[in-house]
């Protein structure tokens, strides 16, 4: 009895032991939820029917192949060679010369900017007014925007080149205010000073409304240099009117924002 | 739980519409000076004649001294009259804003005025033209002998109105006029408007006089001058013309300067050789010494709220300016450029100090921050000094001499202004030669 007790505890043992050495998740710690939440993930899809995997492909498809071609069109010299042709080009190769002169803009310097914005940005600057552009005077737009990326402030740079006027339109209509608006010279150097505009625009540039977004502040006491600030960025735009505005794409002009700030002029 | 999805829904439609909005910043804009159109004032039919005044004409000449006072500020380009398309009496009513702003005007002064029972009523009306609309009316009733105040005054409140800033055209400006040869020069202290008009005369001229200030309420000015050979300062009431001296000193006293409650004179009072810095109460006479130096303390200036004082002081080797707390303690450097900085006054407004450097011999009007940053030299020349605030710090008033010839003549002395900026440098119109200006406040606060 004591021998057959002995020799199952020993089998037993063993087996145990067996079991423990050659089977590793016994002594391994259990594995990370994650996987399979992934798993449920995939159910999920499978359930709803929405081609999550093959869209993402897509995307990353194409985004490798933008990759690639400015990979492959910075790299060879001899192709910009052959872009300028000394012999005088028929229709059909001026056209393809156009599409050249796109892929020759310098991707360090437009990318960027193409990379911050929103998907829905992205798609207004290369559907509608760039291409465009790019069709009519390629070479002296882009070098306008060289030129007057340097002059961007943040917010021009978040809103109006993104949402509705390029950069020349943009910059075409500051010029126009600053030299209707007479700034008041007695404002104190060491105030910050920010009048925000609303204007409703027509087709043609005239004002249909204009406001003052800070209204309030222009009443309250102490605020006399603000006022002052306000009434003459307002005397400005109504000067100036109408507005040197685009011929096309009123939807998306027909309201703007202008905000005044003339602390840097004033310290120099 | 509907009604949370729909106001997030709201939420985010709100949140991308704002989003969508195209902002341009505007950094710049001209610093042309604003075109303004001064309509000669209107006068009534019912208006009677009044002493030697001839009231028909007082309308253009209100108008006129209006028009003067912008001028001179640099801001402001009042439009030639000529040009102007509707008469003075129906553009008061309601200017026809259209046809204002085809002469380019962007704002309009208009008024009228009635004398009558001896008194002098005028109302005058802003328009912004831009926007059609009126920014101030007011009106104003005084003796007829007043107009070239109530003109003053009128700049002052346009003024305001279209810069934000107090104007400082109803002012006065007392200076020391000086006439004669440069070895002979008779000196007396005198008074006009701050546009050269109506100046009088306080003292004969028997006694040099020099360095006058006014205090905060007009009515007094301090200023130094010879006693038994020796220079003292002396208050004198403009209005009494009863002068006194200053406190029973056994020396020298001189750059007097009043507090700004007007309650202290401060001074300095030299003895053996050495100067240093006191004040004294008007009332009590009591005098305190504020500098206790063994160098030359002098020209103090105290700050607008009264707690600081400026002055310069030669204790570092060159004659420097220095800033300190009211009872002398925190003694601080504050000049620290190449040359020599004297005559520091600190301005109305209290952030900047206006200084006289002299450097290579050349003489320069500059002013700094309170604490010594931001050095600006305004204006150089061969000699000028003794610069002066106007009352809403914008301005400096400072005298300019040019080089005499070996007789003594060639020999000038002018008062000039510049603006803050270093723009609008001009000279001010006196009877005589001058020096020594002084810029009062604001004469109707």
């Amino acid at each position: 009895m004591k021998k057959s007790l002995i020799y199952s505890i020993s089998f037993h043992t063993i087996v145990i032991l067996l079991t423990v050495l050659s089977l590793p998740f016994m002594i391994r710690e259990p594995i990370d939820l994650p996987p399979i939440v992934s798993m449920q993930l995939i159910q999920i899809s499978n359930k709803t029917t929405i081609p999550f995997a093959p869209k993402a492909r897509k995307v990353i498809e194409k985004v490798k192949e933008e990759e690639k071609r400015i990979v492959s069109e910075q790299a060879p010299p001899s192709a910009k060679a052959k872009e300028k042709p000394d012999r005088i080009p028929l229709p059909k190769k001026q056209e393809e010369k156009k599409k050249l002169v796109k892929k020759k803009q310098n991707p360090k310097e437009v990318k960027p900017e193409i990379r911050q914005a929103s998907e829905f940005e992205k798609k207004d600057i290369v559907d509608t007014d760039q291409i465009a552009a790019l069709i009519d005077k390629a070479k002296k737009d882009t070098a306008k925007v060289k030129k007057s990326d340097n002059k961007l402030t943040q917010s021009s740079k978040k809103n109006s080149f993104v949402k509705g006027l390029t950069l020349s339109q943009e910059d075409a209509l500051r010029a126009q205010i600053f030299g209707c608006w007479t700034v008041p010279l007695g404002l104190p150097y060491d105030e910050d000073f920010l009048v925000r505009i609303k204007l409703e625009l027509k087709q043609d540039g005239t004002i249909s409304r204009s406001e003052i977004l800070d209204h309030e502040r222009m009443n309250r006491p102490g605020q006399k240099f603000y006022k002052v600030l306000a009434e003459s960025a307002l005397r400005a735009v109504r000067i100036c009117q109408p507005l040197r505005v685009p011929l096309t794409g009123y939807d998306k002009w027909k309201t703007i924002q202008l905000n005044f700030n003339p602390m840097e002029m004033l310290k120099g | 739980m509907k009604k949370l999805f729909y106001i997030f829904i709201l939420i985010f439609f709100k949140f991308n519409v704002a989003s969508g909005l195209i902002e341009v910043d505007i950094t710049r804009g001209n610093l042309d000076p604003l075109p303004i159109a001064v309509s000669p004032l209107h006068v009534d039919n019912e208006s009677e004649n009044y002493e030697d005044i001839k009231i028909k004409e007082l309308g253009d000449l209100i108008s006129s001294v209006i028009e003067k006072n912008f001028k001179s500020t640099g801001l402001f380009n009042p439009l030639n009259k000529d040009a102007f398309v509707q008469k003075p009496d129906i553009a008061h009513l309601k200017p026809r804003f259209e046809d204002w702003r085809l002469i380019t005007a962007q704002a309009l002064v208009t008024g009228k005025l009635l004398v009558k029972d001896g008194k002098l009523k005028v109302e005058f009306r802003l328009w912004d033209l831009a926007a059609s609309q009126e920014m101030v009316a007011l009106a104003f009733t005084t003796t007829p002998s007043n107009w070239r105040r109530v003109a003053h005054i009128i700049s002052d409140k346009i003024y305001e109105r279209l810069t934000g800033e107090t104007g400082y055209f109803d002012t006065r400006i007392i200076y020391v006029s000086e006439t004669g040869l440069k070895t002979e020069r008779v000196k007396r202290l005198a008074i006009m408007d701050q546009d050269g008009e109506n100046t009088k005369y306080l003292t004969l001229g028997n006694e040099l006089v020099l360095t006058p200030r006014f205090n905060p309420t007009n009515q007094l000015v301090t200023y130094m001058s010879y006693f038994r050979n020796l220079p003292r300062v002396y208050l004198l009431d403009i209005e009494t013309g009863i002068q006194e001296v200053v406190g029973n000193f056994p020396g020298m006293t001189f750059a007097p300067r009043f507090s700004p409650d007007g309650k202290k004179i401060i001074m300095s009072f030299a003895k053996e050789g050495n100067s240093d810095i006191y004040t004294m109460e008007i009332e009590s006479r009591l005098v305190e010494r504020i500098t206790e130096d063994s160098s030359i303390d002098t020209s103090p200036s105290f700050s607008p709220d009264g707690k600081y004082i400026c002055f310069n002081s030669d204790r570092s080797g060159l004659q420097q300016i220095y800033t300190m707390k009211s009872d002398g303690t925190g003694v601080k450097r504050i000049s620290f450029g190449n040359g020599i900085y004297g005559t520091p006054v600190w301005s109305p407004r209290g952030d900047l100090i206006a200084f006289t450097k002299m450097r290579a011999g050349k003489f320069y009007i500059g002013v700094m921050r309170s604490d010594g940053s931001g050095e600006r030299l305004l204006t150089e020349n061969y000699y000028q000094e003794a610069p002066s605030w106007s009352p809403n710090g914008r301005l400096l008033v400072f005298y300019r001499e040019t080089k005499s010839k070996k007789d003594g003549t060639g020999f000038t002395a002018k008062l000039w202004s510049i603006d803050i900026t270093g723009y609008n440098e001009r000279e001010l119109k006196t009877e005589t030669d001058a020096s020594d200006p002084s810029w009062s406040s604001l004469l109707s606060k």
